[in-house]
């Protein structure tokens, strides 16, 4: 069977989901559990009630951050694999001015949110000026920082650090945000998610209408066709990193002021590797972000009553986001299981691959 | 001098300059540099055996992000085989054997169906944390670890003698892997090959060299070197498997690598100058020369790739079809 383009970049990535999902079933019950147990609980957990629906808004607005993050970087040839990194910074300094200062509702949520997006641009843009300017690969770069992030956040909200909760004891966190920093909830839900949305729409606005939008998706293209054209590569590569950085560094201060009231160190994991995961699944589309972090907000805010209910390891999500991520990026394993022939245009998969040198 | 003497010379400044304040800091007092050199020794095996993965792969066209996953399947699977069968010699080729699948499976990605090789490793890793995660339990105990070989004589020698010269049979291998890998890649056919597939891969199939297969052989052979660094690391290095042990080693030597020229000799003082950093740190801080955050320290390895990059990453020359697909016209 032959499918056209379109009909088939709505189906791969489906089946990848429903595969996945199959694959997952058998190994909960090799893991002697019952799977139908297990993805029941997994639903109830995650759309059973207006507070698992709200569970799962939230767990799904730091991915469609991260998400857009990553996507951002593909789009200009980039693969930002430190989008965690950069949310912690945000998640932190969006605390931090949340405790620290006193001012009206209506400039303190947007300050907050601002200073998480700069410190999460900033280790990003430094890894934009080091591949721009001295060749070093953006991935090494990045994932070198998260490391160093981790660290410096555990630090800086520990018993020694600046930003410590002096009533936390041994408990790495910051105090709780003043109420003028709280982002509210329409009635449960939490209203970061709609935030979320919107700058889906703005990035795909970005993309699809405005000159800077073009010139990143130029220079993700054909970085030497992009310099012919008067772009500077080396600019467009430090504002998309930047901008990746930022909309990370939000994320993580929409977390901080809608869902946790705090930084915590350790509460925020995984969230980057997470968003490779919903930037791929959509096919680095910023809309399709929307629905991708919806499905990972399901997993991920099923994940615990799934562990509870069924008695398996809830790293089993892992395993299945792992299997999902693989299928969508080999799609010719999915169209094999499905014996779909290859589709009419060979336009499938990305190369961003741009080698180690300086060229 | 020739340019293969000027282009080693960064390697050898550092190896002298390390070399040098070694031994004077040895005269001053070996209660600080012995625990030093023990550490470098045990931490060094690991990353130049990620490092020649990584190199192997590259020299034939192959980048390879997915080294850290290889090393944290291989030292799963290395750790749990040996607490299983009673026989770490068991658990050594199982980790070996788990690094080499994990190769193909890469070479499957990047050669058959011609994924994004950055995707692919980074598909690896993401996959690995996950079913290591998943598949990990408390408590088991491997049969410890294997015994040292102590060479007489040269484990008398100062600082690095008895660290280097009293090591465990993989710590040797480690060592000896980066001088056959130098010879061969430098000296025998299937290193010509190799190398004309990742400058030149469109030549080296003109002239009858199957370049899907020099990819695949390769990268599988790298995937067992980063399978014996892993199995190293929990069974030898660590002696337990922890969720995540690898702690961006196979990252870390993928900067070696960089560092390192893609040579397998340079790439070995690299590794040594990873480890010594490292390991000094950690020293000051345990003698209380330095009071800081241990997190400070901890970060010291990542601030040294980020500095090794932003100086060196620009200045070297990959090989140059590192990262491309090859499609035959």
């Amino acid at each position: 069977m032959r499918l056209s383009a379109r009909v088939e970049s709505v189906i791969l990535p489906i089946a990848a989901v429903l595969i996945a999902l199959a694959i997952g079933a058998v190994l909960i019950a090799l893991d002697g559990a019952s799977p139908w147990t297990a993805y029941t609980a997994l639903l109830d957990g995650s759309v059973g009630g207006p507070d698992s629906i709200a569970r799962t808004l939230e767990r799904a607005t730091p991915l469609i951050f991260t998400g857009l993050a990553v996507i951002v970087g593909m789009k200009a040839g980039l693969f930002n694999i430190g989008a965690q990194g950069q949310l912690l910074t945000g998640a932190v300094f969006a605390a931090w001015v949340g405790y620290r200062f006193s001012l009206p509702a209506i400039v303190h949520v947007p300050l907050a949110i601002v200073v998480g997006g700069l410190c999460g641009l900033l280790p990003a843009a430094l890894a934009g000026v080091l591949k721009a300017y001295r060749g070093a690969h953006e991935v090494i770069t990045t994932i070198m920082l998260n490391a160093i992030l981790v660290s410096l956040t555990e630090w800086i909200v520990g018993a020694r650090g600046p930003f410590h909760d002096p009533d936390a004891g041994a408990i790495s966190r910051t105090p709780l945000v003043r109420e003028t920093a709280d982002i509210p909830r329409i009635d449960v839900y939490p209203l970061g998610f709609f935030l979320g949305v919107l700058v889906a729409f703005a990035i795909w606005f970005l993309f699809g209408r405005t000159t800077t939008g073009f010139k990143l998706t130029t220079v993700g293209q054909n970085k030497f066709a992009a310099e012919y054209g008067g772009i500077s590569a080396a600019r467009i590569t430090v504002l998309a990193m930047a901008l990746s950085g930022f909309l990370a560094g939000v994320g993580g201060s929409i977390e901080t002021l809608g869902v946790f009231g705090r930084f915590e160190s350790g509460r925020n994991v995984g969230l980057g590797f997470d968003g490779i995961t919903v930037a791929l699944l959509a096919r680095i589309h910023p809309l399709l972000a929307i629905p991708s972090a919806l499905l990972l907000g399901v997993l991920r805010a099923g994940q615990t009553q799934m562990a509870f209910e069924s008695k398996v390891a809830p790293e089993i999500i892992d395993v299945i986001l792992a299997i999902i991520l693989l299928l969508v990026c080999a799609p010719i394993v999915v169209r094999w299981i499905l014996r779909l022939r290859k589709g009419t245009t060979g336009a499938e998969s990305l190369q961003l691959t741009s080698g180690w040198g300086a060229s | 001098m020739g340019p293969g003497w000027r282009r080693a010379l960064p390697g050898l400044i550092t190896v002298a300059v390390v070399v040098a304040v070694a031994v004077l800091a040895y005269n001053l007092n070996p209660d600080d540099t012995t625990p030093v050199a023990n550490r470098v020794f045990r931490d060094a095996p690991v990353l130049v055996l990620a490092a020649l993965c990584g190199l192997v792969g590259e020299r034939t066209g192959i980048v390879n992000i997915g080294i850290e996953g290889q090393l944290l399947m291989s030292a799963f699977t290395g750790f749990y085989v040996a607490a299983a069968t009673g026989n770490i010699w068991v658990g050594v080729l199982a980790g070996v054997a788990s690094g080499a699948v994990l190769g193909l499976f890469l070479a499957l990605c990047a050669v058959t169906w011609q994924i994004d090789q950055i995707i692919a490793g980074t598909v690896i890793n993401i996959f690995v944390i996950g079913i290591t995660s998943f598949l990990y339990t408390q408590g088991k105990r491997s049969p410890g670890g294997l015994d040292p070989i102590e060479l007489p004589w040269l484990s008398d020698l100062p600082f690095a003698g008895p660290a280097l010269f009293r090591s465990t049979p993989i710590a040797y291998l480690s060592i000896i892997l980066v001088f056959v890998l130098h010879i061969a890649l430098f000296h025998t056919r299937w290193g010509l090959r190799s190398r004309s597939v990742g400058e030149h891969p469109s030549a080296a199939d003109t002239v009858g060299i199957s370049v899907a297969g020099y990819r695949y052989l390769n990268t599988a052979l790298a995937g067992g070197l980063a399978g014996l660094g892993g199995a190293f690391l929990s069974l030898e290095s660590v002696g337990t498997f922890e969720r995540n042990m690898t702690a961006n080693r196979g990252f870390t030597a993928l900067a070696i690598m960089i560092f390192g020229r893609w040579r397998p000799l340079l790439a070995w003082a690299g590794a040594l100058f990873f480890a010594l950093t490292s390991a000094l740190a950690s020293q000051l801080q345990f003698n209380q020369v330095i009071d800081v955050p241990p997190q400070f320290i901890n970060i010291l390895p990542f601030v040294l790739v980020l500095a090794v990059l932003a100086v060196f990453a620009g200045s070297v020359r990959p090989p140059a079809a590192a990262g491309q697909p090859y499609v035959k016209e």
